[in-house]
């Protein structure tokens, strides 16, 4: 039959693609429903485009402070239209590459919207697919304004990420509502182009759920690069005008207001739970709005799974991809290894770059847990004095007894790639001793991170 | 040149070992570190691995079979190698010896180990930290099973491993008509050792035993309240918790209960460890609980089931059950009214604990439902004399009818 599958998939994006080649490779027919361009959020309108971005803003910092380097790059202009149009094409290509992956595995893609049938049946259209093992909710999420203080979307004054992608020029200045992952890639994307930012962040600090010294780090970086930022504020009023807008901000007592050409907002996401047929089939929802699921990744209504944004947080595309291998390893019967949540990296691509993996600080003082932080600044680092990217450090922290790492927080040039060393160790329940035993070439930034954990043993030799 | 492989001395006690399971059998290929057997020692159940590589050429020793230590169990050689089965001295091992011909009938062999030196080769597959939780806790890696990548050990298996099992250990198999009358079954090597301790014990021994009944209802009710008061922090206060304690701090009171018989002399101990009595598969073993009348009753309940539990899985160190001045045997769980347990030499007594049962007694010129037990002690009569041991026992039944006496 032609409409039936092993298996079949809501969604195209990093968790729902993924689950469908791992699908494939244990041998199950899959099929893919996705109503858009295959690589979801992530590749069209998230992680992929604004990386290219984020390049561009670098290499438009970068070219300002060549002097010193003893090269004369003459008058350096941006134009934010191009660098948009490389960023579209990088997306394409990353869409193409899903796209290809589908065809290589033999995964039939379905255009159109799914709605959940009873009976593991799916319909897009007016056809009816039926799944004879399984069918994986991989539905995503999307940005979201705040209506309550009058800032809904409306594509022109308040925007989201969906419309920043997609300008051909720059406002003059920009409102960022949130300071998490987005908003603070963002304010570096939009300020290296000749943008006035101001970053507005409702928690006390910017990067809420990174430790307290990667916020200071940051918040002192984007001041000293003219970026305001206000944390611990309050939006209490929006006056949206047609070519501007004005936020009535409270922060720490005081009033303030901000006006500026655009808003662009930055705080959270809303899960895509509506209209695929939920509540029809018995699947049930957590209090704060995610598909409820038990340790197999099984919704409430059993053959119906769910993975990635739309499973619970965090809400990031390499928890998604490892959620879709897990679930198809399910479905085919084997025994995977269960995931640690608490070994999901998490990376801010801002200059300087925010990585971390584990506890934070404050979280070990909450937990009572006996620990020791070893720190060391890229400003003692060969490497990064070298490229003049000695912004950051290494913080790892270590159980006192055992040597355990309970978490590892790193700001600088690269973190995003360095933070691999630790989440390796983490998982393979390595001790700072074997990092540290472990032979860092020289000169590297990643030295660094064995410095940090020989600090953490009261031995680091380079500080 | 063939390989000898010994019986190794598993354990620092160990004399001989049963062999109790081949996992390799002749003609399998093997590899340095791979285990070629599980041996019984006097205490637990180990592995015996291949210092050499090649192939199994001969096993010597049947499964069943005990040796002494140094004996050889088997042989590891070349495909087609000849040897004498009486074991003539073998140069050392011509490692370069591969299976290359050699059929594979039975299972792939495991994963292979690393080339490392003999060493090495007892190379347990476990994460760094499990191992350094392991070596704090004195777990026995070789004896945990690992949950990890491949059967690694993790944390979380070391640490999940010991305080399980509160409900008691299954002790012997049902009794099944198979039409056979009887089945003989060789004496492991832990119950050669219990034959061996206990004979010293109620023969030579001069016991006599004293029995009182004790009063729990108060206890039952200090608990009951100990326990709300606990509530979600988990770490539930026992029965048994309360008597080891009442019974170390009675001891305190009775220093002459409190004793070793040696040769020429008794040792009086000025400080009290009480060996617990614990039931595990096809034998016994008194784990200790050290200075337990200066414990608290969470302490002693927290480290009475981390014991009871790796008693049971066979992971106590030696210094862990050695070394108590005194005993308490409970067999309440198991609906015993009472009974007199065999003292442990060279302590001089032990206190058998019978279930707390509710029972019709006397108050006045009515009849009140209370909960008691019987408790039994056994006395070494060189050590303790009637009244001496009827005393200690007063006190302790003291202590349990008014637990409030436990604070004095």
């Amino acid at each position: 039959m032609a409409n039936s599958f092993d298996v079949i998939i809501l969604g195209g994006g990093p968790a729902g693609y993924v689950c469908a080649i791992r699908c494939a490779q244990l041998g199950l027919s899959t099929a893919v429903v996705e109503q858009d361009k295959l690589g979801g959020v992530c590749v069209n309108i998230g992680c992929i485009p604004t990386k290219a971005l984020l390049h561009s803003a670098y290499i438009a910092n970068l070219l300002k402070e060549t002097k010193d380097f003893g090269v004369e790059a003459g008058n350096v202009t941006t134009d934010y239209g191009v660098a948009m149009k490389r960023s579209r094409r990088v997306s394409d290509q990353n869409s193409k590459g899903v796209e290809f992956l589908m065809k290589k595995n033999k995964i039939t893609v379905v255009k159109g919207t799914g709605v959940l049938q009873t009976g593991k049946k799916v319909k897009v259209g007016n056809d009816v697919y039926e799944a004879k093992k399984a069918v994986v909710i991989a539905t995503g999420s999307r940005v979201k304004g705040i209506p309550q203080i009058g800032l809904e979307i409306n594509k022109t004054t308040v925007i989201s990420s969906d419309e920043a992608l997609f300008m051909e020029k720059v406002p003059a200045s920009l409102a960022i509502i949130g300071a998490g992952a987005v908003g603070m890639e963002f304010a570096d994307i939009f300020s290296a182009f000749g943008v006035k930012i101001t970053v507005i962040e409702a928690l006390p600090r910017i990067l809420p759920l990174e430790d307290a010294e990667a916020s200071d780090t940051l918040s002192k970086s984007y001041r000293k690069r003219g970026i305001e930022v206000i944390a611990g504020a309050k939006v209490t009023k929006a006056n949206v005008a047609k070519d501007k807008v004005t936020l009535d901000v409270e922060a720490g007592g005081e009033k303030k207001q901000i006006t500026a050409a655009a808003v662009l907002m930055a705080a959270g996401r809303a899960v895509n739970t509506e209209n695929i047929g939920l509540k029809e089939n018995g699947i049930q929802l957590t209090d704060r709005g995610f598909i409820k699921i038990d340790k197999n990744l099984q919704t409430s209504t059993p053959g119906y799974y769910a993975i990635g944004d739309v499973a619970g947080p965090p809400m990031l595309a390499h928890k998604g991809s490892r959620e879709g291998i897990v679930v198809a390893e399910i479905i085919a019967g084997q025994k995977p290894h269960p995931i640690k949540y608490d070994n999901v990296p998490s990376v801010t691509y801002c200059h300087p770059e925010v990585a971390s993996i584990g506890l934070t600080e404050d979280q070990c003082k909450e937990k009572k847990l006996d620990y020791v932080a070893g720190k060391f600044p890229f400003s003692a680092n060969g490497r990064a004095r070298g490229t003049g990217e000695t912004e950051g450090f290494v913080k790892i922290l270590r159980d006192k007894k055992y040597g355990e790492i309970l978490g590892a927080h790193i700001v600088g040039s690269h973190a995003s790639e360095m933070i691999h060393e630790l989440a390796v160790a983490r998982e393979n329940e390595y001790t700072v001793e074997e990092v540290e035993l472990a032979i860092h070439a020289h000169p590297t930034m990643s030295e660094a991170i064995a410095q940090a954990a020989l600090d953490s043993l009261g031995r680091a030799t380079d500080i | 040149m063939a390989t000898k492989v010994h019986m190794e001395a598993l354990s620092p006690t160990m004399e001989e070992g049963r062999l109790v399971k081949w996992n390799k059998h002749e003609g399998d290929p093997v590899k340095s570190g791979e285990t070629l057997a599980e041996v019984e020692t006097d205490k637990a159940v180990m592995e015996l691995v291949a210092r050499a590589d090649g192939q199994l050429i001969k096993v010597v020793v049947p499964e069943g079979t005990t040796v002494p230590v140094g004996n050889v169990v088997a042989w590891i050689g070349k495909p087609g190698e000849q040897v004498d089965g009486a074991g003539s001295e073998a140069a050392p091992a011509a490692a370069a010896a591969k299976p290359a011909s050699a059929p594979a009938p039975t299972p792939a062999p495991a994963p292979p180990a690393p080339a490392a030196a003999p060493a090495d080769a007892t190379r347990v597959k476990a994460s760094p930290l499990a191992k350094r939780i392991a070596k704090d806790a004195g777990v026995d890696l070789k004896l945990v099973q690992g949950s990890g990548p491949g059967g690694r050990v993790i944390k979380r298996d070391v640490e999940g491993a010991p305080a399980t099992a509160a409900a008691p250990a299954r002790t012997t198999p049902d009794v099944r008509r198979t039409g056979v009358p009887y089945e003989d079954v060789p004496l492991t090597q832990i119950r050669k050792t219990i034959a061996k301790r206990l004979a010293t014990s109620l023969g030579p021994i001069p016991h006599f035993f004293l029995t009182t009944e004790i009063d729990m209802e108060r206890a039952a009710e200090a608990r009951e309240a100990l326990n709300k008061q606990l509530g979600e922090e988990g770490g539930k206060i026992s029965f048994n918790d309360i008597i080891i304690k009442a019974v170390a701090l009675a001891l305190v009171q009775h220093r002459a209960c409190n004793a070793w018989f040696q040769e020429d002399h008794i040792r009086y101990w000025n400080e009290v460890h009480i060996g617990m009595a614990v039931a595990i598969e096809d034998g016994l073993i008194t784990p200790v609980i050290r200075n337990a009348d200066m414990k608290s009753l969470r302490e002693i309940g927290t480290e009475s089931r981390e014991l009871a539990g790796r008693a049971r899985n066979r992971r106590l160190k030696p210094e862990e059950y050695t070394g108590a001045t005194f005993s308490v045997s409970n067999l309440g769980m198991f609906d015993i009214d009472h009974f007199t347990a065999v003292i442990n030499p060279p302590e001089a007594g032990i206190v058998a604990i019978g279930s707390i049962v509710a029972r019709a007694v006397p108050e006045g010129d009515r009849v009140v439902v209370r909960r008691r037990l019987h408790a039994t002690m056994s006395c070494d009569h060189r050590v303790i004399d009637g009244a001496t041991g009827a005393a200690y026992l007063k006190t302790l039944k003291q202590m349990l009818e008014n637990p409030l006496a436990m604070l004095l």
